[in-house]
Protein backbone atom coordinates (compact mmCIF):
# COMPACT_ATOMS: atom_id res chain seq x y z
CA UNK A 1 0.00 0.00 0.00
CA UNK A 2 1.48 3.21 -0.88
CA UNK A 3 1.84 6.02 1.40
CA UNK A 4 -0.50 9.11 0.67
CA UNK A 5 0.29 12.65 0.02
CA UNK A 6 -1.98 16.10 -0.06
CA UNK A 7 -2.29 17.69 -3.46
CA UNK A 8 -3.29 20.61 -3.72
CA UNK A 9 -4.49 22.99 -7.10
CA UNK A 10 -4.76 26.10 -6.80
CA UNK A 11 -5.58 28.99 -9.55
CA UNK A 12 -4.92 32.46 -9.17
CA UNK A 13 -8.68 32.58 -8.33
CA UNK A 14 -9.45 29.70 -6.70
CA UNK A 15 -8.54 26.39 -5.14
CA UNK A 16 -9.96 24.04 -7.31
CA UNK A 17 -8.67 20.47 -5.26
CA UNK A 18 -7.51 19.53 -2.23
CA UNK A 19 -7.44 15.69 -1.65
CA UNK A 20 -5.25 13.01 -0.42
CA UNK A 21 -3.37 11.46 -3.58
CA UNK A 22 -0.96 8.71 -3.66
CA UNK A 23 0.48 9.86 -6.38
CA UNK A 24 0.27 13.10 -8.54
CA UNK A 25 1.58 12.98 -12.26
CA UNK A 26 3.09 16.53 -13.19
CA UNK A 27 4.47 18.11 -16.70
CA UNK A 28 7.65 19.60 -15.48
CA UNK A 29 9.34 22.17 -17.62
CA UNK A 30 12.25 19.61 -18.18
CA UNK A 31 9.97 16.67 -18.32
CA UNK A 32 7.15 14.55 -16.72
CA UNK A 33 7.78 13.74 -13.21
CA UNK A 34 5.58 11.67 -10.64
CA UNK A 35 5.37 12.70 -7.17
CA UNK A 36 4.68 10.06 -3.96
CA UNK A 37 5.12 10.45 -0.67
CA UNK A 38 8.53 10.55 0.49
CA UNK A 39 10.08 12.50 -2.59
CA UNK A 40 12.24 14.86 -1.91
CA UNK A 41 11.75 18.45 -1.89
CA UNK A 42 11.27 19.78 -5.34
CA UNK A 43 9.86 23.40 -6.97
CA UNK A 44 9.37 22.60 -10.64
CA UNK A 45 7.88 24.69 -13.11
CA UNK A 46 4.76 23.16 -15.72
CA UNK A 47 4.66 23.35 -19.17
CA UNK A 48 1.28 23.11 -20.55
CA UNK A 49 0.40 19.26 -20.11
CA UNK A 50 -2.16 16.96 -18.37
CA UNK A 51 -1.88 17.03 -14.96
CA UNK A 52 -3.16 13.77 -12.85
CA UNK A 53 -3.33 12.66 -9.11
CA UNK A 54 -4.03 8.99 -8.60
CA UNK A 55 -6.45 8.54 -5.16
CA UNK A 56 -8.27 5.95 -3.88
CA UNK A 57 -10.88 7.00 -5.11
CA UNK A 58 -10.07 7.48 -8.46
CA UNK A 59 -8.09 9.63 -10.89
CA UNK A 60 -8.57 13.29 -11.61
CA UNK A 61 -6.98 14.89 -14.44
CA UNK A 62 -6.24 18.41 -15.28
CA UNK A 63 -4.89 20.48 -17.90
CA UNK A 64 -2.77 22.99 -16.86
CA UNK A 65 -1.19 25.87 -18.75
CA UNK A 66 1.79 26.76 -16.83
CA UNK A 67 2.89 27.72 -13.29
CA UNK A 68 4.87 25.80 -11.29
CA UNK A 69 4.64 22.90 -8.41
CA UNK A 70 6.02 22.74 -5.38
CA UNK A 71 6.53 18.93 -3.89
CA UNK A 72 7.37 17.70 -0.70
CA UNK A 73 7.72 14.56 1.06
CA UNK A 74 4.42 14.93 2.70
CA UNK A 75 2.40 16.83 -0.28
CA UNK A 76 2.43 18.61 -3.72
CA UNK A 77 0.84 22.04 -4.55
CA UNK A 78 0.42 23.15 -7.99
CA UNK A 79 0.08 26.85 -8.27
CA UNK A 80 -1.35 27.05 -12.26
CA UNK A 81 -1.94 29.96 -13.99
CA UNK A 82 -4.86 28.10 -15.50
CA UNK A 83 -6.41 24.53 -14.56
CA UNK A 84 -9.19 23.26 -16.35
CA UNK A 85 -10.84 19.48 -15.18
CA UNK A 86 -9.75 17.55 -18.06
CA UNK A 87 -13.79 16.49 -18.84
CA UNK A 88 -14.58 20.05 -18.43
CA UNK A 89 -11.94 20.31 -22.23
CA UNK A 90 -13.79 21.03 -24.93
CA UNK A 91 -12.39 22.29 -28.24
CA UNK A 92 -13.28 25.97 -28.56
CA UNK A 93 -11.90 26.09 -24.85
CA UNK A 94 -8.76 24.48 -26.45
CA UNK A 95 -8.67 26.99 -29.41
CA UNK A 96 -9.00 29.66 -27.21
CA UNK A 97 -6.37 28.82 -25.09
CA UNK A 98 -3.89 28.36 -28.30
CA UNK A 99 -5.35 31.71 -29.37
CA UNK A 100 -4.03 33.41 -25.89
CA UNK A 101 -0.67 31.68 -26.39
CA UNK A 102 -0.16 32.60 -29.78
CA UNK A 103 -0.96 36.48 -28.41
CA UNK A 104 1.64 35.97 -26.12
CA UNK A 105 4.07 34.31 -28.70
CA UNK A 106 3.82 37.66 -30.65
CA UNK A 107 4.57 39.65 -27.99
CA UNK A 108 7.05 37.41 -25.70
CA UNK A 109 10.58 38.66 -24.72
CA UNK A 110 12.05 35.59 -24.84
CA UNK A 111 11.41 33.98 -28.01
CA UNK A 112 12.17 30.20 -27.68
CA UNK A 113 10.09 29.76 -24.35
CA UNK A 114 7.01 31.23 -26.41
CA UNK A 115 7.08 28.78 -29.04
CA UNK A 116 7.80 26.16 -26.42
CA UNK A 117 4.77 26.42 -24.54
CA UNK A 118 2.87 26.77 -28.29
CA UNK A 119 4.15 23.18 -28.94
CA UNK A 120 3.77 22.08 -25.65
CA UNK A 121 -0.12 23.06 -26.05
CA UNK A 122 -0.39 21.99 -29.21
CA UNK A 123 0.69 18.42 -28.16
CA UNK A 124 -1.61 18.64 -26.00
CA UNK A 125 -4.26 19.06 -27.97
CA UNK A 126 -3.08 16.26 -30.08
CA UNK A 127 -2.65 14.08 -26.55
CA UNK A 128 -6.82 14.86 -25.52
CA UNK A 129 -7.75 13.91 -28.88
CA UNK A 130 -9.24 17.16 -29.95
CA UNK B 1 -42.95 79.68 3.81
CA UNK B 2 -43.18 76.63 0.99
CA UNK B 3 -46.79 75.77 0.47
CA UNK B 4 -48.47 72.51 1.78
CA UNK B 5 -48.33 71.09 -1.97
CA UNK B 6 -44.24 71.72 -2.31
CA UNK B 7 -43.55 70.20 1.30
CA UNK B 8 -45.80 67.23 0.45
CA UNK B 9 -43.79 66.62 -2.61
CA UNK B 10 -40.20 67.14 -0.89
CA UNK B 11 -41.24 64.29 0.91
CA UNK B 12 -41.60 62.34 -1.99
CA UNK B 13 -39.29 62.96 -3.73
CA UNK B 14 -36.72 62.50 -0.50
CA UNK B 15 -38.52 59.08 0.06
CA UNK B 16 -38.00 57.99 -3.52
CA UNK B 17 -34.28 58.60 -2.91
CA UNK B 18 -33.93 56.98 0.03
CA UNK B 19 -35.56 54.03 -1.58
CA UNK B 20 -32.90 54.26 -4.11
CA UNK B 21 -29.47 54.41 -1.78
CA UNK B 22 -31.27 51.92 0.38
CA UNK B 23 -31.58 49.28 -2.47
CA UNK B 24 -28.16 50.04 -3.56
CA UNK B 25 -26.35 49.86 -0.27
CA UNK B 26 -28.33 46.10 -0.08
CA UNK B 27 -27.15 45.35 -3.68
CA UNK B 28 -23.64 46.64 -2.63
CA UNK B 29 -23.85 44.44 0.40
CA UNK B 30 -24.58 41.38 -1.35
CA UNK B 31 -21.49 42.19 -3.83
CA UNK B 32 -19.26 42.65 -0.98
CA UNK B 33 -19.57 39.16 -0.21
CA UNK B 34 -18.75 38.09 -3.43
CA UNK B 35 -16.14 40.07 -4.16
CA UNK B 36 -14.66 39.34 -0.46
CA UNK B 37 -15.21 35.94 -1.23
CA UNK B 38 -12.90 36.39 -4.82
CA UNK B 39 -10.24 37.75 -2.56
CA UNK B 40 -10.21 34.95 -0.30
CA UNK B 41 -10.45 32.12 -2.88
CA UNK B 42 -6.95 33.85 -4.79
CA UNK B 43 -5.24 34.25 -1.29
CA UNK B 44 -3.66 30.70 -1.23
CA UNK B 45 -2.04 31.06 -4.51
CA UNK B 46 -0.68 34.41 -3.79
CA UNK B 47 0.55 33.56 -0.09
CA UNK B 48 2.19 30.91 -1.85
CA UNK B 49 3.47 32.45 -4.69
CA UNK B 50 5.03 34.94 -2.51
CA UNK B 51 6.57 32.47 -0.21
CA UNK B 52 8.24 30.56 -3.15
CA UNK B 53 9.45 33.72 -4.85
CA UNK B 54 10.73 35.41 -1.48
CA UNK B 55 12.83 31.66 -1.06
CA UNK B 56 14.25 31.98 -3.93
CA UNK B 57 14.82 35.73 -4.16
CA UNK B 58 17.14 35.59 -0.69
CA UNK B 59 19.23 33.02 -2.49
CA UNK B 60 20.02 35.21 -5.21
CA UNK B 61 23.22 37.61 -4.63
CA UNK B 62 23.22 40.76 -6.56
CA UNK B 63 22.97 40.74 -10.17
CA UNK B 64 19.51 38.61 -10.42
CA UNK B 65 17.10 39.16 -12.24
CA UNK B 66 16.53 42.83 -13.64
CA UNK B 67 12.90 42.18 -12.19
CA UNK B 68 14.40 41.99 -8.68
CA UNK B 69 17.14 43.85 -8.73
CA UNK B 70 15.88 46.42 -10.64
CA UNK B 71 17.43 47.94 -13.91
CA UNK B 72 19.73 50.22 -11.63
CA UNK B 73 18.30 53.86 -11.80
CA UNK B 74 15.73 54.93 -10.07
CA UNK B 75 14.75 57.78 -12.33
CA UNK B 76 11.34 57.20 -14.17
CA UNK B 77 8.70 56.58 -11.69
CA UNK B 78 5.03 54.67 -12.92
CA UNK B 79 2.39 54.69 -10.61
CA UNK B 80 -0.62 52.76 -11.05
CA UNK B 81 -3.28 54.34 -9.96
CA UNK B 82 -6.42 52.08 -9.12
CA UNK B 83 -9.67 53.32 -8.92
CA UNK B 84 -13.31 52.02 -9.64
CA UNK B 85 -15.48 52.64 -11.91
CA UNK B 86 -18.54 53.94 -10.55
CA UNK B 87 -18.98 56.65 -8.41
CA UNK B 88 -21.35 57.04 -5.20
CA UNK B 89 -18.62 55.29 -3.27
CA UNK B 90 -17.64 57.84 -0.44
CA UNK B 91 -14.02 58.66 -0.03
CA UNK B 92 -12.77 55.57 -1.90
CA UNK B 93 -11.72 57.28 -4.85
CA UNK B 94 -10.21 60.49 -3.40
CA UNK B 95 -8.38 58.30 -0.63
CA UNK B 96 -6.48 56.31 -3.45
CA UNK B 97 -5.71 59.59 -5.63
CA UNK B 98 -4.43 61.90 -2.78
CA UNK B 99 -1.62 59.27 -2.03
CA UNK B 100 -1.37 58.83 -5.14
CA UNK B 101 -1.03 62.84 -5.73
CA UNK B 102 0.66 62.94 -2.37
CA UNK B 103 3.20 60.41 -3.87
CA UNK B 104 3.86 62.27 -7.17
CA UNK B 105 4.34 65.67 -5.79
CA UNK B 106 7.37 64.35 -3.82
CA UNK B 107 9.00 62.24 -6.78
CA UNK B 108 8.87 65.34 -8.61
CA UNK B 109 10.46 67.37 -6.05
CA UNK B 110 12.82 64.98 -5.91
CA UNK B 111 13.64 65.70 -10.01
CA UNK B 112 12.67 62.05 -10.43
CA UNK B 113 10.20 61.64 -13.95
CA UNK B 114 6.80 60.40 -12.99
CA UNK B 115 4.44 58.50 -15.35
CA UNK B 116 0.76 57.36 -14.47
CA UNK B 117 -1.13 54.75 -15.23
CA UNK B 118 -5.18 54.91 -14.39
CA UNK B 119 -7.53 51.83 -13.76
CA UNK B 120 -10.71 52.73 -13.57
CA UNK B 121 -12.39 55.86 -14.78
CA UNK B 122 -12.90 57.56 -11.68
CA UNK B 123 -9.46 57.62 -10.52
CA UNK B 124 -8.51 59.40 -14.08
CA UNK B 125 -11.62 62.10 -13.93
CA UNK B 126 -9.62 63.13 -10.84
CA UNK B 127 -6.41 63.16 -11.97
CA UNK B 128 -7.16 65.29 -15.26
CA UNK B 129 -7.09 68.29 -14.16
CA UNK B 130 -3.45 68.81 -12.78
CA UNK B 131 -1.54 65.31 -14.06
CA UNK B 132 -3.06 64.87 -17.12
CA UNK B 133 0.59 65.52 -18.49
CA UNK B 134 2.26 62.50 -16.79
CA UNK B 135 -0.61 59.86 -18.15
CA UNK B 136 0.49 57.36 -20.21
CA UNK B 137 -2.23 55.09 -20.63
CA UNK B 138 -5.60 53.72 -19.19
CA UNK B 139 -7.07 50.64 -18.45
CA UNK B 140 -10.69 50.73 -19.00
CA UNK B 141 -12.14 48.25 -16.43
CA UNK B 142 -16.49 49.45 -17.23
CA UNK B 143 -16.95 46.21 -19.36
CA UNK B 144 -15.63 44.35 -16.33
CA UNK B 145 -18.41 42.89 -14.82
CA UNK B 146 -16.48 40.40 -12.47
CA UNK B 147 -12.57 40.75 -12.03
CA UNK B 148 -10.67 38.29 -13.35
CA UNK B 149 -6.86 37.29 -13.35
CA UNK B 150 -6.83 37.71 -17.12
CA UNK B 151 -7.69 41.93 -16.14
CA UNK B 152 -4.84 41.38 -13.76
CA UNK B 153 -2.51 39.44 -16.64
CA UNK B 154 -3.22 42.39 -19.36
CA UNK B 155 -1.79 44.95 -17.09
CA UNK B 156 0.74 43.17 -15.94
CA UNK B 157 1.89 43.10 -19.41
CA UNK B 158 1.72 46.56 -20.43
CA UNK B 159 3.58 47.17 -17.38
CA UNK B 160 6.11 44.75 -17.49
CA UNK B 161 6.54 45.55 -21.28
CA UNK B 162 6.96 49.36 -19.89
CA UNK B 163 9.79 48.19 -17.84
CA UNK B 164 11.56 46.44 -20.00
CA UNK B 165 11.72 48.97 -22.50
CA UNK B 166 13.66 50.88 -20.18
CA UNK B 167 10.17 53.29 -20.24
CA UNK B 168 10.15 52.92 -16.22
CA UNK B 169 12.59 51.89 -13.59
CA UNK B 170 10.27 51.99 -10.38
CA UNK B 171 6.18 50.55 -10.43
CA UNK B 172 4.27 51.27 -7.90
CA UNK B 173 0.82 50.41 -7.59
CA UNK B 174 -2.06 51.92 -5.61
CA UNK B 175 -5.06 50.60 -4.39
CA UNK B 176 -7.20 50.50 -0.95
CA UNK B 177 -6.92 47.87 0.95
CA UNK B 178 -9.58 46.31 2.51
CA UNK B 179 -10.24 46.03 6.13
CA UNK B 180 -13.67 46.53 6.92
CA UNK B 181 -17.21 48.02 5.45
CA UNK B 182 -16.14 51.22 7.11
CA UNK B 183 -12.23 51.32 6.98
CA UNK B 184 -10.27 51.06 3.78
CA UNK B 185 -6.62 51.75 3.77
CA UNK B 186 -5.09 53.53 0.74
CA UNK B 187 -1.84 51.63 -0.29
CA UNK B 188 1.18 52.16 -1.96
CA UNK B 189 2.99 49.01 -3.26
CA UNK B 190 5.97 49.12 -5.14
CA UNK B 191 5.99 45.84 -6.91
CA UNK B 192 9.02 46.22 -9.72
CA UNK B 193 11.74 45.77 -8.66
CA UNK B 194 10.45 43.18 -6.78
CA UNK B 195 9.76 43.43 -2.60
CA UNK B 196 9.19 40.62 -0.36
CA UNK B 197 9.68 40.02 2.82
CA UNK B 198 13.06 37.99 3.80
CA UNK B 199 11.42 34.32 4.18
CA UNK B 200 13.64 31.56 6.42
CA UNK B 201 14.57 28.97 3.68
CA UNK B 202 13.80 25.84 6.16
CA UNK B 203 13.49 23.17 3.49
CA UNK B 204 16.00 22.57 0.86
CA UNK B 205 14.09 22.34 -2.91
CA UNK B 206 16.02 21.05 -5.79
CA UNK B 207 15.18 22.99 -8.89
CA UNK B 208 13.81 21.94 -12.22
CA UNK B 209 14.72 23.49 -14.67
CA UNK B 210 17.03 26.18 -12.65
CA UNK B 211 16.91 28.16 -9.58
CA UNK B 212 17.76 31.05 -11.84
CA UNK B 213 15.01 29.81 -15.17
CA UNK B 214 12.45 29.51 -12.59
CA UNK B 215 12.60 32.49 -11.00
CA UNK B 216 13.08 34.06 -13.98
CA UNK B 217 9.60 32.61 -15.37
CA UNK B 218 7.97 33.08 -11.32
CA UNK B 219 8.59 36.76 -11.23
CA UNK B 220 6.39 38.26 -13.98
CA UNK B 221 3.95 35.46 -12.40
CA UNK B 222 4.63 37.29 -9.29
CA UNK B 223 3.90 41.12 -10.61
CA UNK B 224 0.51 39.68 -12.09
CA UNK B 225 -0.36 38.15 -8.57
CA UNK B 226 0.11 41.16 -6.97
CA UNK B 227 -2.12 43.13 -9.47
CA UNK B 228 -4.80 40.65 -9.22
CA UNK B 229 -4.83 40.49 -5.37
CA UNK B 230 -4.96 44.41 -5.72
CA UNK B 231 -7.76 44.46 -8.20
CA UNK B 232 -9.91 42.15 -5.63
CA UNK B 233 -8.70 43.98 -2.48
CA UNK B 234 -10.02 47.07 -4.39
CA UNK B 235 -13.23 45.89 -5.52
CA UNK B 236 -14.17 44.74 -2.01
CA UNK B 237 -13.27 48.15 -0.88
CA UNK B 238 -15.32 49.49 -3.68
CA UNK B 239 -18.23 47.98 -2.23
CA UNK B 240 -17.69 48.33 1.18
CA UNK B 241 -17.29 52.22 0.58
CA UNK B 242 -20.27 51.93 -1.14
CA UNK B 243 -22.23 49.92 1.54
CA UNK B 244 -21.42 52.49 3.99
CA UNK B 245 -21.76 55.47 1.97
CA UNK B 246 -25.46 54.37 0.90
CA UNK B 247 -25.96 53.36 4.62
CA UNK B 248 -25.17 57.20 4.98
CA UNK B 249 -27.37 58.63 2.56
CA UNK B 250 -30.57 56.28 3.75
CA UNK B 251 -29.97 57.58 7.08
CA UNK B 252 -29.86 61.46 6.12
CA UNK B 253 -32.93 60.93 3.67
CA UNK B 254 -34.57 59.47 6.97
CA UNK B 255 -33.87 62.75 9.01
CA UNK B 256 -34.70 64.93 6.24
CA UNK B 257 -37.99 62.94 6.32
CA UNK B 258 -38.81 63.30 9.73
CA UNK B 259 -37.59 67.19 9.18
CA UNK B 260 -39.47 67.80 6.41
CA UNK B 261 -42.60 66.13 8.01
CA UNK B 262 -42.68 68.21 11.56
CA UNK B 263 -42.46 71.24 9.33
CA UNK B 264 -45.58 70.24 7.39
CA UNK B 265 -47.93 68.92 10.00
CA UNK B 266 -46.74 72.03 11.56
CA UNK B 267 -47.94 74.69 8.96
CA UNK B 268 -51.09 72.11 7.78
CA UNK B 269 -52.22 72.85 11.57
CA UNK B 270 -51.26 76.71 11.47
CA UNK B 271 -53.49 76.58 8.47
CA UNK B 272 -56.25 75.04 9.96
CA UNK B 273 -55.88 77.30 13.42
CA UNK B 274 -55.90 80.59 10.77
CA UNK B 275 -59.30 79.31 8.85
CA UNK B 276 -60.69 78.56 12.42
CA UNK B 277 -59.84 82.21 13.59
CA UNK B 278 -60.91 83.40 10.38
CA UNK B 279 -64.45 81.77 11.77
CA UNK B 280 -64.88 83.05 15.19
CA UNK B 281 -63.68 86.78 14.38
CA UNK B 282 -66.42 86.42 10.94
CA UNK B 283 -68.73 85.37 13.77
CA UNK B 284 -68.14 87.85 16.35
CA UNK B 285 -68.56 91.04 13.62
CA UNK B 286 -71.86 90.05 13.45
Amino acid sequence: MAGHLQFDLVSPERRLASLTATEVQIPGADGDLTAMEGHAPTITTLRPGVLKAIAAEGTKAYVVTGGFAEISATGVSILAERAVPVEELTAPLLDRLIADASEATAVAVDKDVADKAMADLLAMKAATGF
Amino acid sequence: MPSLKDLKNKIASVKNTRKITKAMQMVSAAKLRRAQEAAEAARPYAERMGAVIAALASGQGEGGPRLLSGSGRDQTHLLVVMTSERGLCGGFNSTIVRLARAKAAELLAQGKTVKILTVGKKGREQLRRDWSQYFVGHVDMSEVKRVGYANAQSIAREVLAAFEAGEADVVTIFYNRFQSVISQIPTAQQIIPAKFDAAETNALYDYEPSEEAILADLLPRGVATQIFTALLENGASEQGARMSAMDNATRNAGDMINKYTTIYNRSRQAAITKELIEIISGAEAL
